[in-house]
């Protein structure tokens, strides 16, 4: 132990009992360039050796730089006050504050890595992509334990083995790149608790992830944490994860903690208004038709001003008959080559198929989820669609006001025509928006590139727009940096609305946000469908989320829609494995509904050996579509036994 | 009331705030930052740059400079070509202000002149009693301000019938300040105007590498990678041997500017490409293409304003090199001759062992050089740091 933390605990002069962290009055505010910022202001929380504790907030309440505070990596414009008291029973000499510990110096340095762990949101960023994982999960071994070369080797395969990795002698010279993003996760994990901590924190660390992913990993930190008994700060903004894992829970809003407790008291007599909004936004399967999610900010929609102000927003009484087909996909084809070169030019090309024989329509006026984890696909279809990527067969076929458009062979006008039909919402509400242009420039821009009107009518569709989606328009001069994240994803959706599109491709449009502006999200896009008539193609991996949003569901894995029904249908009764998985694996903020852990294993995600031998091609001819209801069919195999479906 | 922790290892009790709760609150911002929000990028730089106080200084240094070019008729004491035969290598003068204890103003003590006649050296001597005052706002030299109007009238001036070299005299008797000041016209727009021509085929070629990619980038890496490879000097004097001996002296000078333009492009247009391959990827642009804009306009208003500070910064940085490459081409006798004058073609007069040894005053116009290019990379720096000031 470093002598400086020994004076620090004696000049504490006191002992506490099993309070393994203790935050006492913390205050962390930053210096900036509009002065300073408090980001945390008199929080007080605290986790018991061996349990979890839970920090729940939106994004921006300052729950992240709690965390950094406890590991001493604020940054150098920040300073904290108050007492963070880290009281490890391996440590002899009773608890240490943390907040006076020079930020590089030995006695925090000795803790960070060694006693306190750490996982951070972003898998494909916190890895090294220069070392093999084993070399960086081995190298706090041989900070803090002075390990040498073949202990650290041992220890680091037993860690790589307990966190999931199948084949831990082969992972371990592996790079991160070579692994998906819940392999690269699960790595972080093994990295973190190598040296065996008794305290892990983890901020956000299933954000980034599909639900299904999010779902291992839970089920294997949870695990671990009991095995270790070790203790964990459990950072989120999810209570659906919060209710699977926490044992305490402390909600904080905006740096101030609003409401805290034991889980059962938090999830079963939620009192504050915040907690209880938090609550009232997240989507979940029991939902009745037509019943609205409460946002905490709910955005009023007042679209009056764009109808008939642009060409295709028109109100849905004379073209939404049912059955009227918007956009018909056939037999949707695409395929990847990477080419493995070798020293000599003789290189294997691998072919991935992205997209594998996808059919589906849409009809004029609904809303189709597609669904599916990272990689199946579901991307690559609404990129073809926006004809950013090119399609090696299939045909795509709009049928737009004016006239059917061949959506995969336009060219020029045709294109032009089209791309006033089709628009997008992006996933991320950072990167979608030019940062060097003002709110007004950006939403007027697509009616320049079309030469629509003049300057003065296109600053009045802005305007227009803006107040569609609840935002003043004052906001018009400013730059999207001063916007909140849901704020920036509304200004992303006004911008696809600006040429009155028929057709809206929504890409994962929540999957950045926060639950609570998630349901504000979800919400503006439902009133504008309602008021515009427009139609969606609904992309996401939350089963949750396209429940809410969609009529009809269509579910995506491995490049192929294995099961496509109405939407009730989907839910009540799921015939494939896949979407039972996804089903599973969505986590809802109630004690009464935890994960099934072990169905879920059992199950597997995307796995196809898993599956029943009806849903699997591996040795037999081609599957087929069985229809099992009206509209509702799935992908099988020619001789399955309809009862063995419905199972 | 604030939570307060159970003791140590005691059960967590339910804990509720009572504050007034408004869920807007986070959405909330203080006059200040609203102001920030609104503010444009240029107006955010400007808030950061003027922290950067060495940058801040160098910028008021540059624009005194630039601004004193436009009027070196005025401020210098002599003209660019004004011969004093009776005082060729006269050695700088101090000004005094007080003479014999008494306060007289400004003033030169005048010198004679009297030639060693063992070393063939003119050698003055100060006389001590002879007080000239120096004039301010006063006639000298005529002039053609700007070619246009004939005027007289100068800052400073040696007393009626003296003369007066605060630089000192070179060989031919003519004022080492006045030629500085009428050098640094060439000096520092020569800098200028290769920047902004490598700037435009910086951002043109670089932009059109970086967005399109394929075989017009692959030429232009190659292109780039060959111009970088040739040793700088040499290149600049086959370039410059070729501009005819018959050219006039101005056009000369714009044919160096090219010179120098078209060697310095490279590195602009290869941090061109290299940003706009990051940004290429960014939503924002496949958005506009989605929204049907064609390349130009995306190059255009989305990627290049994305980075146009860095590139100012950048630009900022070089236009010492381009100086300094004027100044060493001149030197070397390749780049500018005379009659124009710049602070390479003054220094060329120092090129001697003894002149370093008897006249060291003709080194002065080697200051400016280097206060000049201290100030440019200064200022590349403060700008460089303010560029993004979204961090």
């Amino acid at each position: 132990m470093p002598d400086a933390a020994f004076m620090e605990k004696e000049s504490l002069g006191m002992t506490l009992g099993a309070d393994l962290l203790r935050i006492e009055d913390l205050t962390v505010s930053f210096s900036m360039f509009g002065g300073a910022v408090e980001a945390v202001r008199g929080a007080s929380l605290r986790v018991l050796p061996g349990k979890v504790t839970a920090l729940v907030g939106e994004s921006g309440s300052g729950k992240s730089v709690i965390s950094q505070a406890v590991m001493g990596i604020l940054p150098p414009s920040a300073s904290a006050g108050g007492r963070i008291l880290f009281d490890d029973p391996s440590l002899s000499g009773g608890p240490i504050d943390l907040i006076p510990l020079p930020r590089d110096g030995q006695p925090i340095r000795g803790l960070r890595g060694n006693r306190m762990g750490m996982i951070f949101q972003e898998p494909m960023t916190s890895l090294s992509p220069l070392h093999t994982i084993g070399n960086q999960i081995g190298e706090s071994l041989a900070l803090h334990k002075g390990a040498t070369k073949a202990e650290q080797r041992e220890r680091t395969e037993e860690m790589l083995s307990l966190v999931g990795f199948t084949n831990p002698k082969r992972a371990i010279d592996m790079y991160p790149f070579e692994l998906s993003g819940g392999m690269r996760q699960r790595a972080m994990i093994a990295m973190a608790l190598i040296c065996g901590p008794s305290l892990l924190i983890a901020d956000e660390p299933t954000t980034a992830l599909d639900v299904t992913i999010q779902a291992q990993i839970l089920h294997l930190l949870r695990g671990l944490q009991q095995q270790f008994d070790m203790a964990m700060l459990l950072i989120t903004h999810d209570l659906g994860v919060v209710a699977n894992m926490a044992d305490e829970v402390v909600v904080i809003y905006h740096g101030e903690i609003m409401e805290a407790g034991p889980v059962e008291d938090i999830f079963r007599r939620p009192s504050h208004p915040y907690l209880k909004g938090l609550m009232a936004a997240v989507p979940h399967f029991d939902m009745k038709p037509g019943e609205r999610l409460k946002a905490l900010r709910e955005v009023p929609v007042k679209a009056e001003a764009l109808l008939g102000r642009t060409a295709g927003a028109r109100p849905k009484a004379p073209a939404a008959a049912a059955g009227d087909v918007l956009l018909s996909v056939r037999g949707l084809a695409k395929t990847y080559t990477t080419r493995k070169s070798g020293w000599f030019g003789k290189g294997e090309a691998s072919a991935m198929r992205a997209v594998d024989d996808v059919s589906f329509d849409i009809r004029r006026g609904e809303c189709l989820g597609l669904v599916g984890e990272s990689g199946c696909g579901k991307t690559t279809v609404s990129k073809i669609l926006m004809r950013g990527v090119t399609a090696d067969s299939g045909s795509v076929t709009l049928h737009s006001q004016d006239g059917p458009i061949d959506l995969l062979a336009a060219r020029g006008a045709a294109l032009d025509r089209l791309r006033t039909r089709v628009q997008m919402v992006f996933q991320d509400p950072v990167s979608s928006l030019s940062p060097r242009m003002t709110v007004q420039n950006i939403l007027t821009e697509p009616l320049e590139i079309h030469g629509r009107g003049d300057a003065p009518a296109r600053r009045e569709t802005a305007k227009a727009l803006l107040k569609a989606i609840g935002l003043d328009k004052r906001h018009l001069n400013r730059y999207p940096h001063s916007f909140s994240g849901g704020q920036r994803q509304r200004i992303g959706i006004a911008r696809a609305l600006a040429l009155g599109p028929e057709l809206l491709i929504c890409d994962e449009p929540v999957s950045a946000l926060d639950v609570s502006v998630q349901a504000q999200i979800l919400n503006l896009l439902k009133d504008l469908q309602a008021e515009l008539g427009l139609t969606y193609l609904f992309i996401s991996h939350n089963l949750a989320v396209v429940d809410y949003m969609a009529d009809r569901i269509a579910v995506m894995c491995a490049g192929r829609i294995v099961e496509l029904a109405p939407r009730e249908r989907l839910m009540r009764n799921p015939v494939h494995p896949y979407t039972k998985a996804l089903l599973a694996a969505v986590p809802f903020p109630d004690l009464d509904k935890p994960l099934d852990f072990d169905a879920l294993k059992k199950s597997g995600a995307a796995s196809q050996q898993r599956w029943e031998k009806a849903f699997s091609d591996e040795d037999e001819g081609p599957l087929t579509k069985i229809e099992i209801a009206e509209g509702h069919w799935v992908l099988a195999r020619p001789n399955a036994d309809f009862r063995e479906l419905c199972a | 009331m604030t939570l307060s922790l159970p003791e140590p290892g005691a059960p967590l009790s339910h804990y509720v705030s009572d504050k007034p709760f408004d869920p807007m609150s986070v959405e909330a911002m203080s006059q200040k930052q609203s102001e920030i929000y609104e503010a444009s990028q240029l107006r955010l730089m400007w808030w950061k740059f003027k922290k950067h106080r060495l940058a801040l200084a160098s910028l008021v240094f540059l624009v005194a400079a630039y601004l004193m070019i436009m009027v070196v008729e005025f401020l210098a004491p002599y003209n660019l070509h004004t011969r004093n035969v009776e005082r060729i290598y006269a050695p700088p003068q101090s000004v005094h202000l007080f003479h014999d204890g008494a306060f007289v103003g400004p003033f030169v003590y005048g010198r004679a002149l009297t030639l060693d006649m063992d070393t063939l050296r003119r050698v003055y001597t100060e006389d001590r009693g002879k007080v000239e005052k120096l004039r301010f706002f006063c006639k000298g030299d005529t002039y053609r301000f700007w070619g246009l109007v004939e005027a007289d009238r100068h800052l400073v001036c040696p007393a009626e019938g003296s003369d007066f070299f605060l630089f000192g005299s070179d060989r031919l008797g003519r004022d080492v300040l006045s030629r500085i000041l009428y050098g640094a016209r060439i000096s520092l727009t020569i800098g200028l105007l290769g920047v902004s021509m490598a700037f435009v085929l910086g951002i043109v070629i670089g932009g059109l590498a970086g967005y399109h990619g394929g075989i017009f980038d692959l030429i232009v890496q190659r292109v780039i990678e060959v111009l970088q490879s040739i040793p700088s000097i040499p290149l600049w004097m086959a370039l410059a041997a070729i501009m005819p001996v018959t050219w006039s002296p101005i056009v000369i000078y714009l044919g160096i500017t090219c010179i120098l333009g078209l060697l310095d492009w490279t590195g602009l247009a290869r941090a061109v490409r290299s940003k706009l391959l990051a940004l290429r990827e960014e939503d924002y642009v496949l958005a506009a293409q989605l929204m049907g804009a064609r390349p130009g306009r995306i190059i255009g208003r989305h990627l290049v304003p994305g980075f146009l500070s860095h590139l100012i910064a950048s630009a900022t940085m070089s236009i010492p090199a381009m100086i300094l490459g004027e100044t060493a081409l001149s030197f070397l006798g390749l780049g500018l001759r005379p009659p124009i004058t710049s602070w390479g073609i003054l220094l060329t007069e120092a090129r001697s062992v003894s002149v370093i040894a008897f006249y060291p005053w003709l080194l002065i116009p080697t200051i400016p050089v280097i206060l000049v290019i201290l100030a440019f990379n200064f200022l590349g720096d403060g700008l460089r740091d303010a560029a993004d000031p979204y961090k």
